[in-house]
């Protein structure tokens, strides 16, 4: 059996599947493809569905609607014992009463499988837990009982193994560790993973393909990259990463859109637009990353090259990270654009008050539907939980 | 100014071994007065040092036979006390019903309510319902009163529960029987068998609902209670000094094989 499951893989899909508790719809019907062997994160504030939409997966929570294939089976009504997939949970779930032999033990010996010790003692060496086999779970630090949950269900080569938040209880820096590690794992044994998360940077860091979801759907799907650079809602603009969103009025169309906003005209491929309709006179949002942005004091302005998109404005607050410098700057255009600047040769005229001139290549501008909100999702991380 | 010093740095100890002194005596004085000679039929006056009780702790007509009845008791009522009880407390923090926080606090009743009022109701009802007083009469109120005791005690531990562990279980491939067994029983074991415990030293020791409902029988207080009447022998104090000793080993096998349990797992 445990060789079946092994060779016989395949994607994970869900159709059409939906969660509603009473009048409550957690998850909208919902259509998501996870292909074998990847690493896939669902991202998102809490109550967003993501952990509803793992625990059907795990057969843990009964989807309302839908079916949940797993390679060509249909496994929607299978117990979550007679799935091929395992869960890492949030706060990790070791069973208190075992030790960590026991405990990694477990799932083996519920399908009736005797010799474990060989299995046990490989799956903690994977995570670098040997000396711990006779340890109960409350003498282990929180990224040991991390890393004993991974081993518990990975010892049983699930075909997707499930983590639900699985370092959210961890501090920063064991977290950017465990994150590593996580990595690694997964390439070594080539499973597929399914990550939940409300990190928006564990995600990026980790996953080769995120869905962003909110309100119980999915707002976007894509490679990390993909939807950093590409957004294609306010909400995925600014809950992945910071954006500056200025609204505006369409000019002219070509190759290029010419917007008014802000007292002047910006530009933007078309093809970065995803706008529903770009015809002149539409209204749209422009939005531009932070990091993309230059800011030149208002007495440089003429050596700006041009062709590139500019606002003027006044710096109201800087603060000094090492690396970058962030600034916020009010202008015609948006009352706080934020501007990260690399801290290479520091121009020590940009200080609070200071008169600037914001500019960036056009190209790097994307344009949204302006029927949105535009603070959607932009109280992000620190909210969430 | 120095014994001042002693005394306050020392307060603790003192209250401390005052309290237990406190709790202690009297079990003191009723293993002393098992060692008694006593003239008369009274054994509440020190005269000579005896082991003629312990030697014939059965000695008394009736004793012997009251107690194995009470032990008797005990251990179906504990029995069917623990096991409702384990399940009523699942049921109250578990799962979601009508009517739930009316039975919450149903299951308080018995425990406020004075004994002797309780005691006195049973009666009427067995009395009405034609049902003759004996072993079967006492043991339905024994369960019935060590039932909120039980639900109590293992309710406490329940709500401490993590859900998670048992789904976790069944994610790896545990079906509910093998949960149950494996997970939730281990984990909850601790708030059973405090409630059942107490169940049992509620049952043994119990007079007042005992008294009302046992006809004829007579359990080891109704003895002890008659003989108070009539004359105490040494026995009774043997009993006494005997089942504290054990309750008192008891203890202490249990916390060797803890503190055991507890080396070894830091090992």
């Amino acid at each position: 059996m445990t060789q079946q499951q092994q060779t016989a893989g395949g994607d994970v899909r869900l159709a059409g599947i939906s969660k509603t508790y009473g009048s409550f719809t957690a998850v909208h019907p919902l259509d998501l493809t996870v292909p074998q062997g990847s690493f896939f994160a669902l991202l998102g504030a809490s109550g967003c569905g993501k952990t509803t939409t793992l625990r059907m997966i795990a057969g843990l929570e009964e989807a309302t609607t839908g079916t949940v294939f797993l390679g060509d089976k249909d496994i929607t009504d299978l117990p979550p014992y007679k799935r091929p997939v395992n869960t890492v949970f949030q706060s990790y779930a070791l069973f208190p009463h075992l030790d960590i032999t026991e405990n990694v033990a477990f799932g083996l010996r519920r399908r009736g499988i005797k010799s474990v010790k060989k299995q046990v003692d490989d799956m903690l060496e994977l995570v670098q837990l040997g000396d711990f086999a006779r340890r109960k779970p409350h003498q282990l630090s929180g990224g040991q009982q991390q890393r004993v949950a991974v081993a518990r269900a990975l010892i049983n080569h699930p075909q997707v193994l499930l983590l639900d938040e699985p370092l959210g209880a961890l501090d920063l820096k064991l977290r950017r560790q465990m994150q590593l590690e996580l990595k690694r794992i997964q390439t070594e044994v080539g499973i597929t993973f399914v990550h939940v998360t409300h990190d928006q940077e564990e995600a990026m860091t980790m996953a080769d393909t995120v869905a962003v979801m909110n309100g119980g759907r999915v707002e976007q799907l894509g490679a990390p990259a993909d939807l950093y650079e590409n957004p294609r809602t306010t909400f995925v603009a600014n809950f992945l990463g910071t954006s500056n969103l200025i609204g505006g009025e369409i000019v002219s169309t070509g190759e290029n859109l010419v917007v008014a906003a802000g007292g002047g005209k910006l530009a933007l491929p078309r093809e970065r637009c995803s706008a529903s309709s770009t015809a002149a006179g539409g209204r749209l949002l422009l939005g531009i990353r932070p990091e993309k942005i230059s800011l030149a004091h208002a007495d440089d302005a003429d050596d700006i090259p041009a062709g590139r998109n500019r606002v003027t404005g006044r710096i109201t607050d800087s603060s000094f990270i090492g690396v970058s410098t962030q600034y916020v700057v009010e202008s015609p255009a948006g009352t706080a654009l934020q501007v990260y600047e690399q801290n290479i040769e520091r121009d020590t005229r940009l200080v609070p008050g200071a008169e600037v001139v914001l500019h960036w290549n056009p190209a790097h501008t994307f344009g949204l539907d302006a029927a949105q909100d535009i603070d959607a999702g932009a109280t992000s991380v620190e909210d969430a939980e | 100014m120095s014994v001042l010093r002693w005394i306050r740095r020392n307060l603790i100890v003192i209250a401390g071994l005052l309290t237990l002194a406190y709790m202690i005596l009297p079990n003191i004085v009723v293993m002393v007065f098992s060692f008694n000679k006593p003239k008369g039929r009274f054994n509440y006056a020190w005269q000579q040092f005896s082991l003629d009780a312990w030697e014939d702790p059965c000695g008394v007509a009736d004793l012997c036979g009251s107690l194995s009845l009470s032990l008797q008791i005990a251990f179906w009522a504990t029995l069917g006390a623990t096991a409702l009880g384990t399940m009523i407390a699942f049921a109250l923090v578990r799962y979601r019903f009508r009517a739930r926080g009316a039975i919450n606090s149903l299951i308080f009743l018995p425990m406020a309510m004075p004994e002797v009022v309780m005691a006195a109701s049973l009666l009427t009802l067995f009395l009405n319902m034609g049902a003759e007083l004996g072993f079967w009469t006492v043991l339905i109120a024994h369960i019935m009163f060590c039932l909120s005791f039980v639900v109590t005690a293992v309710k406490a531990r329940v709500m401490s529960m993590d859900p998670r562990l048992e789904e976790a279980a069944r994610d790896l491939y545990a079906g509910p029987v093998q949960t149950f067994v494996r997970v939730t029983l281990p984990i909850a074991a601790p708030g059973i068998a405090a409630g059942a415990l107490l169940a049992f030293a509620l049952s043994f020791d119990d007079f007042i609902i005992t008294n009302f409902n046992a006809g004829s029988t007579v359990t080891f207080p109704m003895f002890v209670w008659g003989s108070a009447q009539r004359g105490t022998p040494v026995q009774i104090n043997v009993i006494g000094t005997a089942m504290f000793v054990i309750a008192v080993l008891m203890v202490l096998v249990g916390q060797l094989i803890a503190s055991r349990r507890k080396s070894n797992a830091r090992n």
